[in-house]
C-alpha cells in the first residue's frame, strides 16, 4: 500500500488512452450512430408517407371503380332501352309490310277475279248465244236478238 | 492450531502485496521481496503488477474499440459493435444528461474511464488464486490482478481527473475567476481566509473521495474473496459464489459512480456561479 510511481504511470497512461478515445473512437462511433439515427428516422418518415399515399391511392382507386360501376350501368340502361326501341321500330315496320304486301295481294286477288269475271261472263254469252242458236236456229236472227243476249249475259 | 493462523496471515498478506520494481536499499534495482522492502523503495518504484494489469486492459479496450470504430458501419451493426455502441449510447446519455456544455474532452474521457475502470474491476472475478499461482510458475512471487485495488491506480485516476477539472475551470472562467470562486464563495468578501480554507478542502476532497471511494469498496470486495479462499474448499464454493454474484453488482456501480462523478465535476467546472 505504497504510493510510488505507478500513480504517475496511471496518470500518463490514461491521459494517451483518453487522447487516443477522443481522436480514433469516439467521433467514429458516435458519427456512425447518428447517422444511422438519421438514416432510420428518414425511413420511418418514408414509411409514414407511403402509407399515407397507398391510403390515398386507395381512395382514389374506389371512387374509380364506383364511378365506372356507374357508368356501365347507364351504358347497359342505355343500350336496352335502345335495343327496344330497335325492336319495337322493326317490329312496326314490319307489320306495316305485311299489311302493305296484304293489301296489295288483295288488291291483286280482285283484279284477277274481276278479269276472270269478266272473261267467264264473255264465254258464257257466247255459249248461251251458241245454245240459243241451236235451239231456235234460223227463226231467230242473230241481229234481232243480240239485245236479249247481252241483257242476259249482263245478268249472269 | 497456531502454524495455521501465521498461514492464513502469511496467505492474506501475500495477496495484497504488490509485486513491486524499484532500488534496494543496497543501490541495486529488482523486485521486493516482501512488503516491508518494497515500502523502503520510496516512491520511485513501479508496482509492476497491478500497472501491467491496468495497462493490458486499458490496452485492450482500446484496440477492441478502435477495431470497431475503423470498421463501423451505418447499416446494421453486428456483433462487436452492437455492443460497444450499447456502451457509447449509455455514456453519451449520461453525459448529455449531465454536462450542457460543449466539449469534445468530456464524452471520450467517461468512456475510457467507465469502460477501463470497469475492466479493472472485473479482474476481480477472476478466481483469486489463479493468476497468483501461474505467476509463481514464471517467478513472480506477488502479482495482485486487480489494479482497482491498488490505491495508486485509483488515486491516478482521480488525479488524473482533478488535473483536468482545474484545468477546464481556468480555462473556463479564467484565472481570477477561478481563484475568486476559492476566495470569495461561501461568505463573501469579509470572510475570505474561512472561504479559502473550506473551498480548497472542498476542492482536495474531489480527488481524494473519488479515487478512495473505488479503492475502498473493490479492496473490501477482494479482502472477502480472501477471507472466504481461507475456507475449506468443500465449502467455499457457499460463500464466493454469491459474493461474486453480488459483487458484479458493485463492479459495475462503482465504475458508473466514477463515470458519472468525473462528469459532474466537469459540469461544475463549466458552470458560472
Amino acid at each position: 500500500m505504497n504510493i510510488n510511481a505507478t500513480i504517475l504511470g496511471q496518470v500518463i497512461s490514461f491521459a494517451i488512452f483518453v487522447w487516443f478515445c477522443m481522436k480514433y473512437v469516439w467521433p467514429a462511433l458516435i458519427g456512425a450512430m447518428e447517422e444511422r439515427k438519421k438514416t432510420i428516422a428518414d425511413g420511418l418518415e418514408a414509411a409514414d408517407r407511403a402509407v399515407r399515399d397507398l391510403e390515398l391511392a386507395q381512395n382514389k382507386a374506389l371512387d374509380q371503380l364506383k364511378e365506372a360501376k356507374q357508368e356501365a350501368a347507364s351504358i347497359i340502361d342505355e343500350a336496352k332501352k335502345r335495343a327496344n326501341s330497335i325492336i319495337e321500330e322493326s317490329k312496326d315496320k314490319a307489320r306495316e309490310e305485311g299489311d302493305r304486301l296484304i293489301v296489295s295481294a288483295k288488291a291483286e286477288i280482285e283484279q284477277e277475279s274481276n278479269k276472270a269475271r269478266e272473261e267467264l261472263r264473255t264465254q258464257v254469252a257466247t255459249l248461251a248465244i251458241a245454245g240459243a242458236e241451236k235451239i231456235l236456229e234460223r227463226s231467230i236472227s242473230e241481229e234481232d236478238n243480240r239485245d236479249i243476249v247481252d241483257g242476259l249475259a249482263a245478268q249472269l | 492450531m497456531s502454524s495455521e493462523t501465521i498461514t492464513s496471515r502469511e496467505y492474506i498478506t501475500h495477496h495484497l502485496t504488490n509485486l513491486t520494481y524499484g532500488q534496494h536499499a543496497d543501490g541495486t534495482w529488482g523486485f521486493a521481496h516482501n512488503g516491508q522492502e518494497a515500502a523502503q523503495m520510496g516512491f520511485w518504484a513501479l508496482n509492476v503488477d497491478t500497472f501491467g494489469f491496468s495497462l493490458a486492459l486499458g490496452m485492450i479496450f482500446m484496440f477492441v474499440f478502435h477495431r470497431v470504430a475503423r470498421r463501423v458501419t451505418t447499416g446494421v451493426p453486428s456483433g462487436m459493435q452492437n455492443f460497444v455502441e450499447m456502451i457509447v449510447d449509455f455514456v453519451d446519455e449520461n453525459v448529455k444528461g449531465m454536462f450542457h456544455h460543449k466539449s469534445n474532452v468530456i464524452a471520450p474521457m467517461a468512456l475510457t474511464i467507465f469502460v477501463w475502470v470497469l475492466m479493472m474491476n472485473i479482474m476481480d472475478l477472476v478466481p483469486i488464486d489463479f493468476l497468483p499461482k501461474l505467476g509463481e510458475l514464471f517467478g513472480l512471487h506477488f502479482l495482485k490482478v486487480v489494479p482497482s485495488t491498488d490505491v495508486n491506480i485509483t488515486m491516478g485516476l482521480a488525479l488524473s481527473v482533478f488535473c483536468v477539472v482545474v484545468f477546464f475551470s481556468i480555462k473556463q472562467k479564467g484565472l481570477g475567476g477561478f481563484a475568486a470562486e476559492l476566495a470569495f464563495h461561501p461568505f463573501g468578501k469579509f470572510g475570505l481566509p474561512i472561504n479559502l480554507f473550506l473551498e480548497i478542502v472542498n476542492l482536495l476532497a474531489k480527488p481524494i473521495s473519488l479515487g478512495l471511494r473505488l479503492f475502498g469498496n473493490l479492496y473490501a470486495g477482494e479482502m472477502i474473496f480472501i477471507l472466504i479462499a481461507l475456507l475449506p474448499f468443500w465449502i467455499q464454493w457457499a460463500l464466493s459464489v454469491p459474493w461474486a454474484i453480488f459483487h458484479i453488482l458493485i463492479i459495475v456501480l462503482q465504475a458508473f459512480i466514477f463515470m458519472v462523478l468525473t462528469i459532474v465535476y466537469m459540469a461544475m467546472a463549466f458552470d458560472d456561479h
